[in-house]
């Protein structure tokens, strides 16, 4: 079922999630999210296999708009609060690798 | 390679042919100046939340009904990874409940190749890297445009059926002209409005699958045929020479002709899918998918069929490049009208692939009528090939006419039974050595009697008119 | 002064909006330095937006409902071209292009905002200590939290800076701050109110709500705001419900079920108040019983699986790229890296992770997708009691509002506060806080009525015999107000006359 949440479990989160952390950090975080886990623990061991899930609170469906266009922001809004443009684009500093 | 089977399975991406995006009502266009054509919403902006575009729901469901697919009630998920050209850092798709499941598309020679699922998703923006050459790995830094992120896609995900390079070409290309005959894409795959993605193993026939490569950045059909070519070649090669194939994903290098191995430090990437909180459930009625079925109309493969049928028999192979080729280029509907309005079916298929497909917008909007009524001057005799082709390009280039008329004018009277008896004798008479030799059984010099003859009328006699005539004056 | 009141004067020209607003920000001026309870004060925007509003009462227009009231919004809601930085420094100076649509909303309805309210960053949180820019301090006792995450709304109508304020909800955020600080606040039934321009933590949870000083107010400014929008996929096809009617009605034919799981294990003053307000609605004409609702016991857990699990997604897109801080770096894995890791604090990051596990390969089964059964088990549990009863009955927070750093250390016991009010989020149904009294510390106690899914009628009369019955009408005099006897007349339907004596229980 669950294991107890550890140190190397934690980095590895950290870095799906594109978060550093100091060791102290690590060593707080571990400690503080299994405690959380654990008292999650009493839903972790329920028998709900009989019971469906709800995704939504209400249940609606078939929410749909017309195919009709609506004015795009102004491209000077756009960039606006942009941390770097160049040639009317986002730059970003050069990436790695492809999608995963 | 013969004692080696290559097993290929495709994944193509359809852009959508809707007005405005998935999620948003900013407009679905190709080729803006960046980052104009975004909002709130394709821009991830906080607070932003999607709305699903009726139309794209409707594409997908034709894409579904044309490739045989259960049309079912599905739901989007979130699936989450970063990346630049990602506003959100997670794309909305739909997982484990896409809107359409099973279905097969049927090849040219009649091939059938499994279809696993077609569902929804979302495009994302588009990156230009800058530094030496453009290619991402030598890139000093990255240029993201946002315009395409947002468009509304349908990944179309086959079986692993087919069975060569040449096959799955076929596949990409059927594909697409059913994309286009349903009205769902625009299929411009110079524009990215189709991307294909192979995925590519070899394995000694009667065994279990290889391990498969999986291919991107297919731009072209031709890209397809080779990068597979390729692959299914590298592979063979490095289990001949005792390697084992690894799996991955490769990049397609158009230029150098090669597949090459992607920088991906993850292997199985944990997208974390789950359902998507702030979108609802679709749930087709019934009223929506007959409505759906009932605007799909004919199909390339039925098309096909279709003229086949109409020329009655075994089409000759080049017929059967004509039937191919006028369904492609889509002239069938104009032969079928044509042969209804009295025009033979060899004749009309034959013209309309080779002469109509000269001007294909035009031959599109051609009224079948004023070209049936050429044809059948033709068949008749009125016209030679040649005179009757000359009027074709006049009724092309107006959209319609009076063939009749434009002969006329054109001086291709047909002519009189008697001007043509009158040249017939002057060609026989001014030929007597021949005629004699004729006359007494060398049929063949019936040709020489017939150019003499098209050439006194500038081509305009009939051939079939000068052969009877011949024959009436030998007997 | 009642918003109502404000509305009706401006509207009839006996007082301008002008006047109002100076009226508020002279107060905030005055009186927020030692509250805190806004991060950004717009005063231009304010008085000219007053003034838009006397020219159409000169004009002979409608000026609409809420004509010249002063609002304060929760700084997670977009406002077009004002600073709206979630209490982040990710967001420090994000200025958004466009207006949230219950922003857009207030505007028609005459409203003038006046500033943006102090919260948990990103709104993860139950105190307003998580704040980026510093916290709120309870106008009731500054050495206090206000609560949160809705902590300066909650606070600026408390200290009368603002009559109305705005915040959002998403395990009790509004509730909770407005138990502690004593005014009314309430969450309406999902989808009630459009979430477009919300800035996200769980979106199957958060919903936007009111504070106000009466019942009657918090149903007008609902009515304001609420209602379909097409921008939100998830909002209602319904109009918004309408005010506070039916008042004097009465409560006869009601029945209410004081939920042993909201009154078991709270403190004792807490409870104690409950079970007067119990008193209080009995005495007004109600039936009431005790129910006990065991599977609400399992919504903390399945909340604090869910809750971080959505708000990890949601709160991928602050990656340095389109908006917000950036910390340059070689590539642009290392930038994300470094500016979430510089730009969230610590509460944010542990719920990220929390989150970010909940759903990871191999965990979904366990976390995520059993905390969405737990919700099905609640949203049934619910479904069961209120087939024996109307509206259900408890404390909004276990204890009064605790000193300031008391539990920044320790994120379970913060968690902890949350008890009584998430599973209305969970199911998505309508629950409101109606101040009842003091603790024994003197501090405010709010007492809780939850209510099925869009029963925001019945909920808010309800809410409003308990109102008229409460201990105090002290609400928002400050720190030092003294408990009194409710005095108004009429208000209460109760036989017998008032409910202002506190008979001791």
């Amino acid at each position: 079922m669950t294991n107890p949440l550890g140190r190397d479990e934690v980095a590895h989160v950290a870095q799906l999630a594109r978060l550093e952390l100091t060791e102290e950090e690590l060593d707080r975080f571990t400690g503080q999210l299994a405690q959380v886990l654990d008292h999650a623990a009493d839903v972790a061991g329920l028998d709900l296999a009989d019971v469906p899930p709800t995704a939504h609170p209400l249940p609606v469906s078939n929410v749909l708009r017309p195919d009709r266009p609506v004015p795009s922001l102004d491209r000077a809004d756009v960039l606006a609060g942009a941390p770097e443009v160049e040639d009317h684009r986002f730059r970003v500093p050069r990436i790695l690798g492809e999608a995963p | 390679m013969s004692e080696w089977e290559m097993v290929i399975g495709l994944e193509v991406h359809c852009e959508l042919k809707t007005d405005t995006k998935l999620f948003c009502g900013c407009r679905n266009v190709f080729g803006e100046e960046p980052n104009t054509n975004v909002c709130p919403v394709c821009l991830g902006l906080p607070g932003s939340l999607p709305v699903l575009n009726e139309q794209a729901v409707e594409l997908a469901m034709r894409i579904g009904t044309a490739l045989g697919c259960d049309i079912r009630p599905s739901s989007f998920h979130r699936k989450n990874y970063f990346y630049p050209d990602m506003p959100k850092d997670y794309q909305v798709s739909q997982y484990d409940e896409p809107i359409n499941v099973g279905g097969t598309l049927q090849l040219p020679g009649g091939t059938l190749v499994g279809v696993t699922r077609a569902h929804l998703e979302e495009d994302t923006g588009k990156t230009t890297h800058v530094g030496a050459g453009g290619r991402i790995h030598s890139a000093d830094h990255s240029l993201v445009d946002y315009n395409r992120s947002g468009v509304p896609l349908v990944e179309i995900v086959s079986e692993p059926d087919m069975r060569s390079a040449a096959e799955a070409r076929a596949y990409a290309a059927e594909l697409r002209a059913v994309l286009v005959a349903t009205g769902a894409s625009d299929g411009r795959m110079e524009e990215g409005s189709m991307r294909v993605d192979a995925n590519v193993s070899v394995r000694r026939p009667g065994e279990a699958f290889g391990k498969r490569c999986e291919i991107k950045n297919l731009n072209s059909l031709r890209s397809v045929a080779r990068a597979i070519e390729y692959e299914a070649a590298r592979q063979v090669a490095l289990i001949e020479a005792g390697q084992a194939v690894v799996q991955e994903t490769r990049h397609w290098d158009e230029d150098a002709g090669q597949t090459r191995t992607m920088r991906s430090k993850e292997e199985a990437y944990d997208y974390r899918y789950f359902p998507e909180p702030d979108l609802v459930p679709v749930v087709p009625d019934d009223q929506w998918r007959a409505r759906v079925a009932g605007s799909i109309g004919l199909l390339p493969a039925a098309r096909r069929s279709r003229l086949v049928d109409l020329l009655g028999g075994e089409p000759t192979a080049a017929q059967g490049e004509q039937v191919l080729s006028a369904v492609d280029q889509g002239l069938d509907d104009l032969v079928v009208a044509a042969v209804d309005a009295g025009a033979p079916a060899a004749l009309a298929l034959a013209r309309a692939a080779n002469e109509v497909a000269a001007d294909v917008a035009a031959g599109r909007t051609l009224d079948p009528a004023a070209f049936a009524a050429l044809l059948a001057m033709e068949a008749g005799g009125k016209l030679s090939a040649t005179q009757a082709k000359d009027v074709l390009a006049d009724l092309l280039a107006a959209g319609g006419g009076d063939p009749a008329a434009i002969a006329r004018d054109k001086g291709f009277e047909a002519m009189s039974d008697d001007s043509l008896a009158d040249v017939v004798r002057q060609v026989v008479d001014a030929n007597p050595d021949e005629w004699a030799r004729f006359r007494d059984g060398e049929v063949k010099l019936g040709g020489f009697f017939t150019g003499k003859v098209m050439k006194a009328t500038a081509g305009q006699a009939n051939g079939k008119a000068v052969a009877a005539e011949l024959d009436r004056l030998r007997s | 002064m009642s918003a109502q009141a404000i509305a009706d004067d401006v509207r009839s020209g006996r007082r301008s909006a002008r006047s109002v607003v100076e009226s508020s920000l002279a107060a905030v001026a005055a009186g927020d330095g030692d509250v805190h309870a806004f991060l950004l004060v717009t005063a231009d925007d304010a008085l000219a937006a007053a003034d838009r509003v006397d020219e159409r009462v000169a004009a002979g227009e409608d000026p609409g409902p809420l004509a010249g009231v002063p609002v304060a919004l929760k700084d997670n809601l977009c406002t077009k071209g004002v600073p709206t930085t979630c209490g982040s420094r990710i967001l420090d100076g994000w200025r958004p292009p466009y207006d949230a649509t219950v922003v857009d909303r207030l505007r028609a309805a005459g409203a003038v905002v006046v500033g943006k309210t102090n919260l948990d960053e990103f709104a993860m949180g139950s105190s307003t200590e998580n704040s980026a820019f510093g916290p709120t301090r309870n106008p009731r006792d500054t050495s206090r939290v206000p609560g949160g995450s809705s902590g300066g709304s909650a606070a600026a109508v408390a200290a009368g800076f603002v009559p109305l304020a705005l915040g959002s909800d998403t395990g009790g955020s509004i509730r909770q701050p407005a138990a502690f600080c004593g005014v009314v606040g309430m969450k309406p039934t999902y989808g009630t109110v459009s979430r477009y321009g919300l800035v996200a933590f769980a979106s199957s949870l958060d919903q936007i709500g009111p504070f106000a000083t009466s019942v009657a107010d918090a149903a007008l400014l609902l009515a304001a705001i609420a209602g379909h929008d097409p921008c939100d996929s998830t909002s209602l096809d319904r109009p918004a419900p309408p005010g506070l009617v039916d008042a004097d009605a009465g409560l006869s034919g009601l029945r209410v079920g004081v939920c042993a799981e909201l009154v078991d294990g709270v403190a004792p003053d807490v409870a104690k108040r409950v079970r007067q307000a119990a008193d209080a609605l009995a005495a007004a004409g109600a039936t009431v019983v005790d129910l006990a609702v065991p599977e609400l016991r399992y919504g903390l857990s399945a909340y604090y699986l869910l809750a971080p699990a959505e708000a990890s997604s949601n709160l991928a897109r602050y990656d340095g790229v389109r908006f917000g801080l950036r910390v340059p770096a070689a590539d642009v894995t290392a930038m994300n890296t470094a500016t979430r890791t510089a730009g969230f604090g610590a509460e944010v990051k542990r719920r990220i992770m929390l989150g970010t596990y909940a759903l990871s390969a191999g965990y979904y089964d366990a976390y995520y997708g059993q905390a969405q059964r737990v919700r099905t088990l609640v949203i049934r549990a619910f479904d069961r009691a209120y087939q024996q009863v109307d509206v259900l009955l408890g404390a909004t927070a276990p204890s009064t509002a605790f000193p300031l750093g008391d539990r920044v250390d320790d994120p379970m016991a913060m968690y902890l506060s949350d008890v009584c009010t998430i599973p209305s989020n969970l199911a998505g149904h309508p629950a409101i806080s109606v101040p009842f009294g003091t603790g024994d510390d003197g501090l405010p106690v709010g007492v809780q009525i939850l209510a099925p899914a869009l029963a925001e009628p019945t909920l808010f009369k309800v809410a409003a015999a308990i109102e008229a019955a409460a201990p105090t009408a002290g609400v928002g005099l400050g720190p030092h107000a003294s408990e009194e006897p409710a005095v108004e007349e009429g208000r209460s339907g109760a036989p017998g006359g008032v409910a202002g004596t506190e008979a001791a229980r």
